[in-house]
């Protein structure tokens, strides 16, 4: 197989070569258990918290703050769970219909999973999947325990206003959960200056490993855990420490916070060249999302009158890695909900493509995906019956 | 990804007879920009009522594509008679199968093709006769009835996977649930007629289903807060009705199949199928 052409980093990212360094001892010689009484363990101990620093350092938060989970879904229930529990007289919980679906199903199936009856306030977004912030105040009642809000969306990389939002929720005394885990690496981000009492991190959209990710919990915030064990991180959530990608994540933090800059040039100038490129050589392709409030990797653009799985079996044929809003590559009918959210048309939902770059990306990569693109759209729209209706 | 056979593949990428015929006399268009696939079919019929040429337009994924491309290549040299002879699971096996998710795919290009016949014979299409169920995606009781009988479809996901009805906003689901068991209630008076003689009286088999509900299946349902009446047996058709956290649980479907009706089957009697009567 030829080199593979990843632009796919918001589904999952490559663990950095010096992430899998600074991770290798812990499956070998560094095996002890930080929670033991002895040098050997007490020394991986020190090494989580080393990370806990470093991850801390990446988004302005104290070390003490951070509890290490297995996911970001994993923190996502956590602080929602949590906020619940900690008011349980409040039921009512406010997110937006185009929510990861770690906030959005269990927002869904909050009844089942606390056995009382909530409400849950969906906030839509408008056609370029902004917010309408006075909606969202008036959304907000003296019932609701939780706002739960993504800072940038996994789909089209729209960023939401998430300062306005939690100084909005803290006037009133609602906590703030924002599920961050494409914002956080690709943005600047400094909590102390932001009263969000929760935030989620996941390890793998960062060139860390699979299966670890944090919560942050603002000091002072109510909090009940979620997965009730040992001592580990002082109680909050008990499970022995998976130590190597703790370590692993600690490392990745550190290398986003030097790359911070490269991220929102380099990286942003690739993403523009990809899009600005393919709307020009394409006909009928549509962006999805606002133009500039958005991440620096993202880009999601709709080519109508053809369907999105089509373009990327097509585009897997050169190793070139994606991913579509399209319902046939989701396994359900409807296509995503977040471009129906957005209001986008079926006509162009069905066709819609999402890049997400990483520092990784090169410009040669950007060009060969360039060249392949317009003729490969076109032999399918040659296929298409609307495209000739069309014409 | 999808797990599609070298087949699907192969005419993905290089499908057949993509286009239009200039001088085609029978020409069928399913499906909508809307549902996410469509299908315009070309046939060229001579007068001995022979397809001597056919070619496609697809819009959709790389299944329908291979669905349509399998079809115009299966239609070529048919007589009528023969082409309306070719089933949706005809398609689908002419190319190795298709993931189930997919089976609508294959549905699209049976209905292309009798709407191409029906075109060409100056006719309307009988399926479009019937009422809209699914409004999400257009379908109506005929077409259906018509995939639980060919198909012999038992579950609403089924319907799903094979005509997308219910795949949308899912109000629909209790009514496709009715036209499931009103097709099976005919099938079964059919069924009835071809075997002989069963084994159990129906007073033992009762009693052994109720036996095995009590000994085998209450005591695992109850452990997640569910629970199951039987309602009825007639012939094999064994009425069960959930109770508790079954009523309100995604996954009681799938507890129906797999675990009551195997559990049924390996204990009472293999020709048992339960099916799930609301109420």
């Amino acid at each position: 197989m030829n080199k593979v052409i990843y632009m796919d980093n918001n589904a999952t990212t490559r663990v950095d070569p010096e992430v899998l360094e600074a991770m290798l001892p812990y499956f070998s010689d560094n095996y002890g258990n930080p929670s033991s009484m002895h040098t050997f363990g007490g020394m991986i101990g020190r090494s989580i918290n080393e990370a806990r620093a470093k991850i801390a350092g990446l988004i302005g938060a104290q070390p003490d703050e951070l509890v290490f989970t297995s996911c970001g879904t994993e923190s996502d229930s956590t602080a929602i769970l949590s906020a619940l529990q900690a008011f349980p007289e409040k039921r009512h919980v406010v997110t937006t219909r185009v929510e990861h679906p770690a906030v959005k199903n269990l927002c869904e199936n909050i009844d089942t999973l606390t056995g009382h009856k909530h409400k849950a306030t969906l906030l839509p977004v408008g056609n370029d999947g902004a917010i309408d912030l006075a909606l969202y105040e008036e959304s907000l009642t003296d019932e609701t325990a939780i706002v739960s809000v993504m800072w940038a969306n996994n789909e089209t990389g729209v960023i939401f206003p998430i300062a306005e939002m939690a100084a909005i929720a803290k006037e009133r005394g609602i906590l703030f959960h924002t599920d961050a885990v494409q914002a956080v690496g690709k943005m600047p981000i400094n909590l102390a200056e932001l009263p969000i009492d929760f935030l989620s991190i996941s390890g793998h959209k960062l060139h860390a490993p699979k299966g670890v990710g944090v919560l942050y919990v603002r000091k002072g915030t109510p909090f009940v855990p979620f997965m009730i064990g040992g001592h580990q991180e002082k109680g909050r959530r008990g499970g022995t420490e998976n130590t190597a990608s703790i370590v692993g994540l600690g490392k990745a933090c550190e290398l986003a916070a030097e790359r911070m800059d490269d991220e929102n040039s380099r990286v942003k100038e690739l993403r523009d060249r990809l899009e600005n490129r393919l709307l020009e050589a394409i006909p009928n392709s549509l962006l999805n999302g606002h133009k500039t409030q958005r991440l620096p990797n993202t880009t999601n653009i709709s080519f109508e009158y053809v369907e999105g799985e089509a373009i990327l079996l097509h585009l897997d044929r050169y190793n070139i890695c994606a991913s579509s809003g399209s319902a046939c590559t989701s396994g359900s009918l409807e296509p995503s909900h977040v471009l129906r959210a957005m209001g986008v048309p079926f006509t162009a939902a069905h066709g819609s493509i999402r890049f997400s770059l990483s520092v990784f990306n090169t410009e040669k990569e950007v060009d060969f995906v360039l060249e392949k693109m317009p003729p490969l759209i076109a032999s399918l729209r040659a296929m298409s019956p609307f495209w000739d209706e069309k014409k | 990804m999808w797990d599609y056979t070298e087949k699907v593949k192969e005419h993905f990428i290089h499908p057949r007879n993509v286009g239009e015929i200039d001088n085609a006399n029978g020409v069928g268009e399913v499906g909508s920009l809307a549902c996410g696939d469509a299908l315009k079919l070309y046939l060229k019929v001579d007068e001995n009522k022979r397809i001597v040429d056919a070619s496609f337009k697809t819009f959709g994924c790389a299944s329908a594509i291979a669905s349509s491309s399998a079809l115009t290549e299966m239609v070529k040299g048919l007589t009528l008679a023969e082409a309306e002879k070719i089933s949706n699971e005809d398609i689908a096996d002419f190319l190795g199968g298709l993931p189930k998710e997919k089976m609508h795919c294959s549905v699209l290009g049976r209905e292309a093709l009798e709407a191409a016949i029906a075109n060409y014979r100056g006719i309307p299409l009988p399926m479009a006769l019937g009422n809209i169920v699914c409004e999400c995606f257009g379908v109506t009781d005929l077409e259906i009835k018509r995939a639980v009988q060919e198909s012999n479809l038992r579950l609403v996901e089924e319907v799903t996977n094979f005509t997308k009805a219910g795949g949308g906003c899912g109000k629909c689901h209790e009514r496709i649930l009715e036209l499931i068991l009103e097709v099976r209630k005919d099938i079964r008076v059919e069924e009835k007629k071809e075997v002989g003689p069963k084994r159990l009286t129906n007073i033992q088999k009762i009693k052994m289903i109720e036996d095995v509900l009590e000994r085998e299946i209450r005591p695992a349902l109850r452990k997640d807060g569910g629970d199951i009446e039987l309602v009825d047996v007639d012939g094999d058709f064994v009425m069960v009705s959930l109770r508790g956290a079954c009523v309100s649980c995604a996954a009681s479907q799938t507890t129906l199949k797999e675990y009551v009706e195997k559990k049924l089957r390996e204990l009472v009697l293999e020709s048992l199928v339960v099916e799930e009567v609301k109420g």
